[in-house]
């Protein structure tokens, strides 16, 4: 386990990271994961994080080598989307029992990998490694070595048991694997002055897509994408790319830095999510090409997209800005995301009254400063409990976050977008961002939250119980009741004269005229003329016509 | 009698079982103000966290003990501590249920002891119950943990009669297996509440699991069954256990309090209700209910119409034990023949349901036997949809997880409601599925040489694979 320990002192000493680089020598020792609190700790672990980031890899059988739990309980939970194979949704575990951990995996391993070469043939096999076999030594860089050897077939091992640490750290235990077993491995078929890698872009809910038509449009190809909708083949032949983006920054830092160093290709970091970071990436991205020595007539064709595709995205955000006025949005998220979804909620009219840093870097706060001004809510860490009075005292009218506060905002029946990496939707790109207002109007437009927000019927009861013993209500079950109520009211004022008296009147003497009435009846017919008028003209009341 | 099979293959493949700790947990989270706690790394906890999110579309209280690699070394009694500390304080729990897993199981933690040790340096912990359960990820399933744990809760919690042995017959206690799900609780509520009895059911997820808006935000479970009233249920008269894996749990209680029990293996189709009736209906000493006259009648006229559909259907199941045998003693007793049968773990159940072989083993196991016999509906848990997709089969969904289709904690399958509703759905899907996939075609029985036959899934006994070669 040693080299383990050493690797993982290696991944977090990564001059490539700001906020590594912002942090003392001591602070630097101790890793970047925060010491985990048993009771309190949320979050998946390292193997939960190293399989995140290569599962996606569609082509490739991915074994988990452990008990039932480790992939029993997580299989096929990502909404990564593969444009051929299918492979990486079928699970393979060695399923370790009682007998394993007593004499070994190391043999089961073994026959596990000949098994799924035998039904499956993959290009390649990437096995995990868990808590369990870590604890009784069972070798899988020597099992997978041999494996490869006798099986003439790339068997990798992905060293990054769960208990190591965070799942942020297996992300880059994973990418480790990566750089030591398949990058530089193979070569392309072909490669152009365009060819970029994506690192760090997952393809969840097929986002990718939304902007691979504008890299084709460009004519910029994605060799490789770690690990979003990629296949072992591309991955392995990589080093060929002239140029990289590091997409969701924190998880595969290590892969671009030592690409870099390793084969020379120069990388930033951008995301595809907001309008301007999509527009500044692919700025980023040609200006790299162009660099290594791509025609400079790509800045211009990518400037005139950019204006293109920026001009369409306003537009078709701009019919929201009177739907959103006034509206409130609290946005809980990581990273990158924390200011870069910002703007274009801006542009829609949202009001943000908060936005989560736990997890972005100095950088990104700067970023929020600048969009929110100064007295930017930033929040630092809000627990559960926070949120939901925040939304249950109507301080926001929509919550932006991950699946894990998904229920602290729809229990307090506030609308609620998720924007982390279960949702199922794609927001990546322009046609994402507008996708995400749309989504953002549905919500806060729903019929439904009214409803939910109006009191139950027995919370209503008291005040009905009231009304049923008010006399209006007796009046209103009762047809004699209520006939006597109405030939009680008074029609001549002055002489206090009532609406039964002139009807009878009218009715035995068949009279037809005011001053007919006057004779009849005490009523003055001065101030009640009108009055009185009405009553001639009517219909009898139905209570007579009945007895009739 | 059917043949149980155990697995000869190395690799797992699309596993049918999940573990045991989490199977432990979802006990615990039947109890009201309870904090289920896995002793083990957290990403034993986060997946079978996400897991239950994504089943019940709930907040679900789960935590864990982090185990560090280090930890694992030097042993978990610092964590656990840490653990209990941090939870007691933060979510004030009324219950901390602890389910071992393979890490600390591996290692030898002894929790039993170190509960000792952290109760005597912590006394303001003295009221709390701590419950530990152990529950090895590398033996047995699901299934397994739940039956544990709640054998275990009966033995902690619940009181040893009293000095006067004071019993009420009106009480009865209901231990659900964990193939039931929060509606099912409901609908057993009900019925047992119509004969004049009163119910406690442990673990109660009715209360917790049931998709309900709390008046306040809690980080612990939301309902459940009381700790108090836990402690109170030796004072039945008696104990209904519900699939065969409540019967270690029933005999605890009996053991503990002697309270005498009954356990319902099956509670889905007509038979099995009728027994359920007829003891309700003995220990209450009521008649049964005209409601379920009229049920039961109800439920009579539903199979009429659906054994058209359902009968001769050559049906795929894999589930865990108790769920197996329960579904499958239904669609046989709807003239369905079980083909293929996979579940997770051993029971004494298996042998007796009513097919050939039994497989312990995981779902490219039932995939396979489903293709080689020709199987026209496949029943599993939501895992099974990419099998359903490639074999084209009319797929119903049930048993956990569920994640891609809502109402999980509603699906009935218990009473003579239950069972109808059930049976509608299964029909349902057969019909719909016929519909689209085997509308006849002129050509369809033509059998001269060079015309394909139709493939629809009936009439290509044989003749699909035939016409071919």
């Amino acid at each position: 386990m040693s080299s383990l320990a050493a690797r993982v002192q290696d991944v977090f000493d990564e001059p490539g990271c700001a906020k590594n680089g912002s942090k003392s020598e001591a602070e630097r020792k101790n890793g970047c994961t925060k010491q985990l609190q048993p009771g309190s700790a949320a979050g998946g672990c390292a193997f939960d994080g190293a399989k995140v980031a290569l599962q996606p890899f569609t082509d490739v059988a991915h074994l988990v080598h452990g008990p039932i739990a480790c992939e029993g309980n997580s299989w096929d939970n990502r909404g990564a989307a593969s444009s051929g194979s299918s492979l990486w949704r079928t699970s393979f575990t060695t399923d370790l029992s009682e007998t394993d951990i007593v004499f070994g995996g190391e043999k089961r391993l073994c026959k596990a990998i000949k098994e799924i070469i035998d039904k499956c043939d993959p290009p390649a096999i990437f096995v995990y490694q868990t808590c369990i076999p870590a604890m009784i030594g069972d070798d899988i860089n020597a099992v997978c070595k041999a494996a490869s050897q006798r099986f003439a077939k790339p068997v990798i091992p992905i060293n990054s048991p769960g208990f190591v640490g965070s799942k942020n750290l297996g992300n880059k235990l994973a990418g480790e694997a990566l750089l030591d077993y398949v990058i530089g491995t193979q070569e392309p078929d072909y490669t152009t002055p365009y060819d970029v890698n994506l690192i760090g872009e997952y393809n969840l809910s097929g986002e990718l897509w939304q902007v691979k038509p504008l890299l084709d449009e460009l004519g910029v190809r994605i060799l490789s994408c770690i690990s979003g909708d990629g296949k072992y083949r591309e991955v392995a032949s990589s080093h060929r790319a002239r140029a990289a983006m590091l997409v969701c920054s924190k998880s595969m830092i290590n892969v671009a830095r030592k690409m870099e160093q390793r084969y020379g290709i120069p990388f930033f970091e951008g995301s595809f999510y907001g309008i301007q970071d999509s527009s500044e990436s692919l700025r980023q991205l040609a200006r790299l090409l162009v660099e290594r020595g791509a025609p400079t007539d790509l800045l211009e064709r990518t400037e005139a997209v950019i204006a293109r595709e920026e001009a369409w995205a306003w537009a078709a955000i701009k019919p929201y800005k009177p739907r959103f006025e006034g509206k409130k949005a609290l946005l809980i998220t990581g990273g990158v995301k924390s200011w870069s979804v910002v703007a274009a909620l801006q542009e829609a009219g949202l009001e943000l009254i908060g936005t989560s840093v736990k997890k972005s870097t100095r950088k990104d706060k700067e970023r929020i400063k600048d969009l929110m001004g100064h007295d930017a809510h930033m929040i630092e860490d809000m627990t559960p409990r926070e949120m939901y009075k925040m939304l249950k005292e109507a301080k926001a009218d929509i919550m932006l976050s991950g699946g894990k506060s998904q229920f602290v905002a729809l229990k307090a029946a506030m609308p609620w977008l998720d924007i982390n990496q279960e949702r199922c939707h794609a927001y990546m790109g322009y046609v994402g961002m507008v996708k995400l207002v749309e989504e953002i109007d549905k919500s806060l437009s729903s019929p439904m939250w009214e409803q939910l927000r109006r009191p139950a019927p027995w919370q209503a009861l008291p005040k009905a119980m009231e009304q049923m013993q008010s006399p209006v209500a007796a009046i209103a079950c009762d047809p004699a009741l209520a006939e006597t109520a109405r030939r009680a009211r008074k029609i001549c004022v002055c002489n206090t004269v009532d609406l039964g008296t002139i009807e009878d009147a009218i009715y035995a003497h068949d009279l037809r005229s005011v001053a007919a009435v006057r004779e009849h009846t005490n009523a003055v017919g001065g101030c009640c003329q009108r009055r009185i008028e009405g009553i001639l003209v009517s219909e009898p009341s139905a209570m007579r016509q009945a007895g009739e | 009698m059917a043949i149980v099979t155990a697995p000869a293959k190395a690799c797992v493949v699309n596993p049918l079982k999940m573990s045991q700790p989490i199977g432990g947990a979802f006990a615990f989270m039947g109890l009201r103000g309870a904090m289920p706690l896995l002793h083990g790394s957290q990403g034993c906890t986060s997946f079978g966290l996400t897991l239950f999110v994504r089943h019940f579309k709930e907040a679900v209280p789960l935590q864990t003990t982090a185990m560090s690699e280090v930890a694992t070394v030097l042993g978990g009694y610092e964590n656990l501590e840490q653990a209990i500390l941090n939870i007691s304080n933060r979510a004030k729990p009324k219950i901390i249920g602890i389910c071992s897993t393979g890490v600390t199981e591996t290692n030898g933690d002894d929790v039993d002891a170190y509960l000792k040790l952290i109760r005597s340096k912590h006394p303001q912990l003295a009221k709390l119950p701590l419950v530990y359960v152990s529950t090895p990820d590398f033996k047995g399933a699901f299934q397994d943990g739940w039956e544990k744990a709640v054998a275990r809760i009966v033995e902690v919690l619940v009181e040893g009669p009293s000095a006067n042995g004071l019993r009420d017959p009106s009480k009865v206690n209901v231990l659900p297996g964990c193939h039931l799900t929060p509606g099912d609780l409901d609908e057993l509520r009900v019925i047992v509440e119509d004969f004049g009895l009163c119910p406690s059911f442990l673990p109660d997820l009715a209360g917790s699991l049931d998709g309900h808006i709390p008046d306040e935000f809690t980080p612990t479970t939301i309902g459940g069954i009381g700790v108090d009233e836990i402690a109170s249920m030796g004072r039945a008269g008696w104990t209904i256990a519900i699939g065969a894996q409540m019967q270690r749990a029933a005999e605890v209680m009996q053991v503990k309090t002697g309270v005498p029990f009954r356990v319902f293996e099956r509670l889905c189709g007509l038979c099995p209700n009728d027994e359920f009736m007829t003891f309700l209906s003995e220990i209450s000493g009521r008649p049964i209910p005209l409601k379920y006259r009229r049920q039961r009648s109800q439920l009579a006229d539903a199979m009429l119409d659906a054994h058209f559909h359902i009968g001769g259907r050559k049906v795929a199941i894999g589930a865990e034990p108790d769920r197996l045998f329960d579904l499958s003693g239904m669609l046989h007793d709807m003239g369905a023949q079980v083909t293929a049968a996979v579940t997770t773990t051993q029971s004494e159940v298996i042998e007796r349901i009513k097919t050939k072989e039994v497989l312990i083993g995981d779902l490219e196991d039932l995939e396979g036997l489903a293709k080689t016999h020709r199987c026209d509906l496949l029943i599993t848990h939501s895992h099974g949809r990419q099998a359903a997709a490639r074999l084209k089969l009319p797929f119903y969904r049930t048993g956990f997880p569920m994640f891609d289709r809502l109402g999980a904690g509603h699906q009935l399958s218990v009473g003579y409601r239950g069972t109808r509703n059930l049976i509608f759905e299964i029909t349902n899907l057969v019909i719909a599925h016929r519909e689209e996939n085997d509308q006849p075609t002129p050509d369809r029985w033509r059998t001269a040489a060079g015309l394909p036959r139709c493939s629809g899934y009936r009439s290509s006994t044989g003749a699909a694979g035939g016409a071919i070669g």
